[in-house]
């Protein structure tokens, strides 16, 4: 038998070959593999992102319009929830029994232990109705979050509003950061000016367990940051006077843009009919939003930026420079009112320079400068000669900054259309259209588009003689000052003196004897205005009114443009509209004897055209 | 009769008990690391009483321990004697017992193997291994294994597989395969080692059966066979039947792999095989257990998290982790230190049972000594391999590591039984 003890060195064999296996195989997924280490993480760390307190928004005299307000979400964990009476439940938060009952079936699909929202953007009082009842009602807890909340009734286009992001943006790069359900702004500046409002965000890194549930911090917090508040947003908008001007504008449609022209800021801006910013925050506010969007009067719409209008008469001043710098034109240049070419508005005295012809808007007379402008014969052929005309022209025309994007800080800035040759090209065939054509360009009409922001912009240049800051909403961020794309001056390469030559005819338009913008004469108060009337022809219905000014003349403070849609003509209803805009900035106050106007400009548009019949 | 020091105090093996009360001690920190939860109080043997103490896994395993401990105290008064005497008739009432269990357990996890005495649950299937390894045991020295009559060998194997055809009848398909585990004892006490070579041969088989398409391994065997017999012709010419029936043998095992996977493995065991050929199919469901195993055990690195810093078994991503998987939580803890320790502690153990088993005179002690190290071994074999993806997931403890009453009496009677038999073995020649 003793050879049989030899075996127990097989079995121990055995024994040692198995250890040994397990040893290697430990070594490698323990101390080579680390793969192992990143799943354990992946399994148990929990990122969570404390959002930043937004930054708020002040007025141009610093006070404050948009700040923050604690709203309360009440949680449900539906696995805590115990013998809950709903009917005693619904009672205490004043809802439907069926909504309470959906809200829970809605929690528990999406999880048994998180905790998800059962009625969110509960306020402080509507908390303090609930809180103390809650104790009876385990499972259930209220959430504290910050919400948007407006000191002002006005400039809700301008402000733009705070929502919960989208899916769809989720999916975009630049919000790779944000989580589902986290704030940011929608629309407006609170839009534009997301990356400095939002602030940075802190991290804490929690564990969890196999179903989610926290169990502390990891580490000792460690590697937690904490958030930084975001910058706040000081507006150039005055909002005693966008208030002014929004209550004026009321029951119509349009726009009103004012600028100061020597910054480029912006100090009213008004896209008619508005709503209060109120409407798109807290709760209900869905159901808000979609009210506004089913409006058929679209006030969502934002005009001054998205609306693009012919210009109609205002636009002549802008043919007039661009003739003058060309050289093609003198401001003595005399045109013939010649019904022929174009009907002018009304009757009235020989136009012998271009200040009479601004103060009575002539037709025929601006014609006959584009004609001079783009009929200069750099062809013998006619057809060519209007194509290069144009082509020139229009170069000249978008140095002003129409055609294209302004680049103000707000995202959803049209282009507008000031057509090129090539427009004409596809629409009428190559060298099938001349300046006949294309003339109803030379007083602002046809295919040419230009939107409220941009007009006010080519007021500001001509109240500059000449430069003009890009339009913008905010004039400083945090403690510094715009962003630095407003603080670049653009020449629109026009010399000052042509700019000298047609200012007198806009003050004539205004306080001249017939002058068409007579209503919005501030020289009772030793304001001398700048302007110019316009009526658009609108094939759809009335003409659209408009009135382009600034004062004063000889030191611009502010640079307007009312837009009213189917007001008929811009002296009636834009000029005295504008003219309250204007005195309420410079005076700080209204004559009192305007005070009429203030008492009959807000309401319907149709009125001003009835008025003008009779 | 001397007195109980007296008996014991030179001749028990003061190296293995040692071993044991190390592996016990151990074990309890990794189960107090396993159901410690950082919520409940920091001292709970303040404010708790006795009753809510017996919520937390480990203050029962200290009770576990203690009645352990009292237990072998029991072992060892008992004269070892009556160990030989009385195996035949334990091992009768054990297979009463496992018979009638399934009858009167009521169903736990699936299978009606738990018998509940007051507060006490005890599996019947755990002590069937010592009883068992006494019986064989006793019965291996009563004949010559070398030169045993066909009616003993089939007197043995019967005596070995009938308590784990009943276990599997209680659906404790685990418990059952222990039992292959004899085998090695066999080996030692003379079993041709060609049985061991053809089950290997058999297993390895069976596994490229499953890992390797079949064509492939039906052309390679062929071809490995005519080579063999090629080189050999001289002397195998004569053995062509032989080969042909091996050739038949092992074709039709490669083919029978798959109606024995498919047809006679349950559903849920299967999948544990598939989980073990391709460990990332279905990591949310079957593949779970290992896959958050390996996790948790691979995280640990090279000198762990640290006591009570594990975050995989502290936060239930491995399930069962006091009890099966404890070796998750020595390897998330104490990383591949721990593990290492724990192989070796292990790998010391089966040493120190082989060596007393060796220095028996009797063939029942030594038998019964080689029985201890193998069931020792077959647990620790399938345990640690299971949580690193070598086993396939068979729910046998870590013995004297996993939390549990059943479990560690089973191991400890079994280890304090050939204490006493070895402590006995000096009386034994003074005796003779």
């Amino acid at each position: 038998m003793q050879y049989l003890e030899g075996r127990k060195y097989v079995v121990q064999a055995i024994f040692l070959a198995v250890a040994l296996v397990f040893a290697t195989r430990l070594f490698y997924i323990q101390v080579l593999d680390g793969s192992y280490k990143l799943a354990a993480d992946r399994n148990t760390l929990q990122r969570i992102v404390q959002s930043p307190y937004r930054g708020l928004i002040y007025d141009r005299k610093g006070q404050i319009l948009v700040q923050n307000t604690p709203v309360y979400d009440l949680m449900v964990v539906p696995r805590e929830v115990k013998q809950l009476d709903t009917l005693r439940f619904s009672q205490l938060l004043q809802l439907p029994l069926e909504e309470v009952r959906e809200g829970l079936q809605q929690a528990r699909k999406f999880s048994r232990v998180k905790a998800s929202p059962l009625v969110q953007n509960l306020s402080t009082q509507e908390l303090a109705a609930i809180q103390d009842n809650l104790i009876d009602f385990p499972g259930f807890s209220v959430k504290a979050r910050m919400a948007r909340s407006y000191n002002t009734h006005t400039m809700a286009h301008a402000l733009g509003y705070v929502g919960s992001i989208t899916p769809k943006l989720l999916e975009r790069p630049q919000y790779s950061k944000y989580q589902p359900g986290e704030f940011l702004g929608i629309t407006g500046l609170e839009s534009f000016y997301e990356k400095q409002l939002m602030g940075r965000r802190g991290v804490q890194y929690r564990m969890v367990n196999v179903r989610g549930i926290e169990k502390g911090a990891f580490r000792d917090g460690e590697y937690d940051t904490l958030s930084v508040a975001g910058q706040d947003l000081h507006l150039s908008l005055d909002s005693e006077l966008q208030g002014y001007t929004e209550k004026l504008m009321a029951g119509k449609r349009g726009s009103v843009v004012a600028i100061d022209p020597k910054t480029g800021e912006i100090l009213a801006f008004v896209s008619a009919p508005m709503f209060d910013p109120e409407m798109l925050s807290g709760k209900g506010m869905g159901n808000r939003y979609m009210e506004l969007l089913n409006n058929p009067e679209q006030p969502l719409f934002n005009r001054p930026l998205m609306a693009t209008y012919p210009p109609g008469s205002t636009f002549k001043l802008v043919n007039e420079l661009v003739a003058l710098q060309a050289g093609v034109v003198s401001p003595n240049t005399p045109f013939p009112c010649n019904f022929k070419l174009v009907r002018c508005t009304h009757r009235h005295e020989y136009p012998s320079n271009v200040g009479i012809a601004i103060k009575q808007s002539c037709n025929p007379y601006f014609y006959q400068v584009m004609r001079a402008t783009v009929l200069r014969g750099r062809s013998s052929n006619r057809f060519e000669d209007a194509r290069l005309g144009l082509g020139e022209w229009r170069r000249k025309v978008m140095q002003f900054g129409l055609g294209e994007k302004l680049g103000v800080d707000m995202g959803q800035e049209k282009k507008g259309l000031i057509p090129s040759p090539e427009f004409y090209d596809k629409r009428n065939g190559y060298h099938r259209w001349t300046f006949r054509t294309v003339y109803s360009l030379s007083i602002g009409q046809g295919e040419i588009g230009i939107t409220g922001l941009q007009m006010a912009n080519v007021m500001a240049t001509i109240a500059n003689r000449g430069w003009y800051y890009t339009p913008h909403f905010v004039r400083g961020i945090g403690s510094g000052g715009p962003l630095p794309e407003y603080q670049v001056k653009h020449t629109v390469g026009v010399d000052a003196r042509h700019f000298e030559a047609i200012i007198p005819g806009m003050v004539s338009v205004v306080d001249g004897n017939g002058g068409t913008g007579n209503n919005a004469s501030l020289a009772d108060v030793g304001i001398s205005v700048a302007g110019k009337t316009g009526t658009v022809q609108n094939p759809h219905g009335d003409d659209h009114a408009t009135f382009a000014a600034f004062a004063p003349a000889q030191d611009p403070k502010i640079a307007i443009v009312v837009f009213i849609e189917n007001a008929g003509f811009g002296g009636s209803s834009a000029a005295p509209l504008a003219a309250l805009v204007m005195e309420k900035y410079l005076r700080g106050q209204v004559a009192p004897w305007r005070h009429r106007w203030e008492e009959w400009l807000p309401g319907p548009a149709d009125r001003f055209i009835k008025r003008r019949k009779y | 009769m001397n007195s109980l020091p007296a008996r014991y105090n030179r001749s028990i093996d003061w190296v293995t008990v040692l071993l044991y009360l190390l592996m016990v001690g151990v074990g309890w920190l990794n189960v107090y690391a396993a159901s410690y939860s950082p919520d409940a109080p920091s001292n709970p043997f303040g404010s708790l009483n006795f009753g809510q103490l017996m919520d937390f896994n480990w203050f029962k395993q200290i009770v576990w321990i203690g009645t352990a401990l009292v237990l072998i105290v029991v072992l060892l008064v008992i004269d070892p004697k009556a160990y030989d005497t009385f195996a035949y008739g334990l091992y009768g009432l054990m297979i009463l017992l496992l018979i009638v269990t399934p009858f009167i357990a009521r169903p736990i996890a699936g299978s009606r193997s738990w018998l509940e005495l007051g507060p006490v649950r005890v599996q019947p299937a755990e002590f069937a291994k010592f009883i068992t390894a006494l019986a064989v045991s006793r019965y291996l020295a009563g004949i010559n294994l070398r030169q045993q009559s066909f009616r003993d060998q089939l007197v043995l194997v019967g005596l070995t597989l009938l308590p784990p055809v009943l276990i599997i009848a209680a659906n404790e398909t685990g418990q059952a395969l222990v039992f292959a585990a004899f085998l090695l004892a066999y080996f030692r006490e003379g079993m041709s080692p060609i049985i061991l070579l053809i089950l290997a041969a058999g297993a390895v088989i069976l596994i490229l059966a499953l890992l390797v398409p079949k064509v492939w391994l039906v052309v390679g065997f062929t071809v490995l066979l005519a080579v063999v017999l090629a080189a050999n012709w001289r002397s195998l010419r004569h053995h062509l039947p032989l080969s042909a029936g091996v050739w038949a043998v092992v074709i039709g095992m490669v083919f029978g792999v798959d109606f024995f996977f498919n047809n006679v493995l349950q559903d849920h065991q299967r999948k544990r095989i598939e989980i073990l050929i391709n460990p990332s199919a279905d990591p949310l469901g079957v593949g779970w257990n290992v896959t958050q195993s390996k996790i948790a055990i691979g995280s640990g690195g090279l000198a762990g998290k640290g006591f009570l810093q594990g975050t995989q078994t502290k936060f239930d991503f491995v399930p069962e982790q006091s009890t099966d998987f404890i070796f998750c939580t020595v390897g998330e803890e104490w990383g591949w230190a721990g593990t290492m320790t724990t192989i070796v502690l292990f790998m010391a153990l089966l040493g120190r049972v082989v060596f007393v088993a060796e220095r028996q005179k009797s063939v029942f002690g030594r038998t019964y000594g080689y029985c201890v190290a193998s069931i020792i071994f077959f647990h620790f074999c399938i345990n640690i391999g299971m949580t690193i993806g070598l086993a396939p997931v068979v729910g046998i403890p870590l013995p004297f590591f996993s939390y549990g009453g059943s479990s560690l009496w089973s191991f400890t009677t079994l280890l304090f039984i050939l204490l006493a038999i070895d402590a006995a073995r000096k009386q034994d020649l003074e005796r003779y």
